[in-house]
């Protein structure tokens, strides 16, 4: 190390010490796996005790190589960063300023909950790569430390932990609430259409069902099983008020509590399908800066509630907005019709010095919401048969990446050349702000 | 956008894109016309080529008209830039919104002279690129870009 350490009181805090054993069993039951398809194949089959014996020996490596990494890896929280070093070979030493941290997940796997230990994700602007999730801590410390660091990400309480359920729940949605809604979605339809009409073929003729099989089944699988995840990933999804932002927990098997920091969003949709429409229900997603720490697989989700009642989900957008939301209510001009011949009735765009919120969708409506002290750019664009309409589309960028948020299509060429001028300097004021 | 003043791209730019349409549209339709004209006759060979003119004639209008959509202006507070001549399209980045700022040169670029700025800001839509500036522009443009950036620099 070059610099000198500015807190050398601040002690290096180890992982859970189950931390081996936790990541050894993963691999132990993805071995299993393998072994166990590999011995119901009948050409060739070693003994099963050879293969088991094998499975067992290469575990205990992978444990033993992950207590040496164990030993090795260590993190601190000095008042302006966190800081991991890992690595057995290569040393690899992180440190993440607070000040860029845009929020903080703390994931419970399974096999996690039973042995009390959780993954703290870390969400950081620009960070392509992994942020070092510190996997796995205590329950209790996990917990602990993420309130420990949206307090100083915010400026706040520099000492004394913030106690970690200060939290004020704000909503939770009913297990029922998401079961219908999930029923009421357009690729459950989807699916009972496709069931439906396999049930008519296979009563009408069974050869062709048995040939369509394959198809219909490649069809209903990923369907399916994006409904089952979900329910899995947003059973009991509770939202809290907490001293610095909100606090979103969520999950059946696999739970994930994440922060949202104050003033952090980079955008909102409001989202209402058409199904929802005679029960007025919508479903709210926000979008940070940066990409989910985890990375790969599962990235935070971007849902802030599944399902609720309307004035429920705009009241919760607007809470984590900070104001109320102007109404989109400038439509688009009728010749849009024919660039957007769906759409175009529900196209419209509504700012104020705050937001810019904008309206489009075909079968579902889209309530779009873009903070102008988030905007980095904007642009306009114009294609041969928008310039043969005089329409022309404005975006907002902001630096969300999962929501694109901020397009304001097919607007009258000059009004649109006027909203540009008007979203740049409302934008400059509100960055001031 | 009264006293606007648009700055262009160098006319090394045309010059630079009508090579490569030679080079990479051009020269390809030329061999596939002569391999046409050899295999197929002479008749084959005259029509091939005909739509190898005509073709290579189309791209070059394109590209002329592109070359003369780009534009840029450096206001008070943001950079414009536009462009496109069947898309069109504008960019307005403020200077603090800028996170860095490139400039490359390819090695045809190069040999006329010529760079590409581009603008990096923290949405990944932003596309505020501006190619054929004259190596003496794009470094003063980078400069200027960089240090305005530097003074209105804001949070995200």
């Amino acid at each position: 190390m070059t610099q000198a350490d500015p807190q050398p009181e601040l002690v290096w805090e180890r992982l859970h010490p189950l931390t081996p054993l936790l990541r050894g069993g993963k691999f132990f039951l993805a071995l299993a796996a393998i072994v166990g398809q590999q011995s119901f194949r009948q050409d060739v089959r070693p003994p099963a005790y050879v293969s088991g014996l094998t499975a067992l020996l290469i575990t205990g490596l992978a444990v033993l190589a992950g207590y040496v990494s164990w030993r090795r890896t260590g993190y601190r929280l000095t008042d302006s960063e966190l800081q991991v070093d890992s690595g057995v070979l290569t040393r690899r030493s992180r440190r993440v300023p607070l000040a860029r941290l845009q929020a903080v997940e703390v994931v419970r796997p399974v096999i996690g909950r039973v042995m009390g230990l959780a993954e703290l994700r870390l969400e950081v602007v620009g960070s392509g790569s992994a942020e070092a999730p510190l996997a796995y801590l205590s329950e209790s410390d996990a917990h602990e430390l993420r309130a420990r660091m949206l307090a100083r990400s915010q400026g706040t309480s520099s000492e004394s932990p913030v106690a970690p359920d200060e939290a004020r729940v704000l909503v939770v949605v009913p297990p029922g609430t998401l079961v219908t809604s999930l029923l009421l979605a357009g690729s459950t339809v989807f699916l009972g259409v496709v069931l439906v009409a396999f049930l008519i073929t296979a009563a009408i003729s069974t050869d062709i069902a048995m040939a369509a099989a394959v198809g219909v089944i490649s069809v209903v699988l990923p369907f399916g099983s994006a409904l089952v995840k979900r329910f899995l990933t947003e059973y009991g999804f509770t939202v809290a008020e907490t001293e610095g932002g909100l606090r979103l927990t969520r999950g059946l098997l696999d739970t994930r509590a994440s922060s949202i920091p104050d003033g952090r969003v980079q955008g909102v949709r409001i989202i209402e399908p058409w199904l929802w429409r005679r029960r007025d229900w919508v479903r709210v997603e926000v979008d940070v800066a940066g990409y989910a720490a985890g990375q790969g697989e599962q990235t935070t989700s971007t849902a802030l509630l599944p399902v609720a009642p309307r004035a429920l989900g705009t009241a919760l957008a607007a809470r984590v907005l900070g104001t109320a939301l102007p109404p989109a209510i400038a439509r688009v001009p009728d010749r849009a019709r024919w660039r957007a011949p769906l759409s175009h009735r529900r196209l419209a765009v509504g700012l104020d010095a705050r937001h810019l919120v904008t309206t489009s969708g075909v079968v579902a409506t889209t309530t779009d919401v873009v903070p102008l002290a988030k905007i980095q750019s904007i642009r306009l664009t114009a294609g041969p048969w928008q310039r043969r309409l005089r329409l022309a589309s404005v975006h907002a960028d902001s630096a969300g990446r999962r929501l694109k948020v901020g397009s304001a299509r097919h607007r009258d060429q000059d009004e649109a050349v006027l909203l540009v001028e008007e979203l740049s300097e409302l934008a400059r004021a509100a960055r001031r702000a | 956008m009264t006293e606007l003043t648009w700055l262009r791209p160098d006319r090394g730019l045309l010059r630079l894109r009508r090579l490569e349409c030679l080079l990479y549209l051009g020269l390809p339709l030329t061999g596939v016309s002569a391999v046409i004209a050899y295999v197929a006759g002479s008749a084959a060979g005259v029509g091939a080529a005909l739509l190898t003119v005509g073709l290579v004639g189309l791209a070059l209008t394109a590209v002329e008209r592109r070359f003369h959509a780009w534009g840029y202006a450096e206001r008070e507070d943001d950079l414009l830039v536009r462009r496109g001549a069947l898309v069109r399209r504008l960019s307005v980045v403020p200077y603090g919104r800028m996170q860095y700022v490139d400039v490359t040169a390819g090695p045809l670029d190069r040999r006329l002279g010529l760079a590409r700025v581009t603008l990096h800001t923290a949405a990944a839509a932003s596309d505020a690129s501006i190619p054929g500036l004259l190596a003496a522009e794009a470094t003063r443009l980078r400069d200027r870009l960089a240090a305005l950036g530097e003074a209105r620099a804001a949070g995200l």
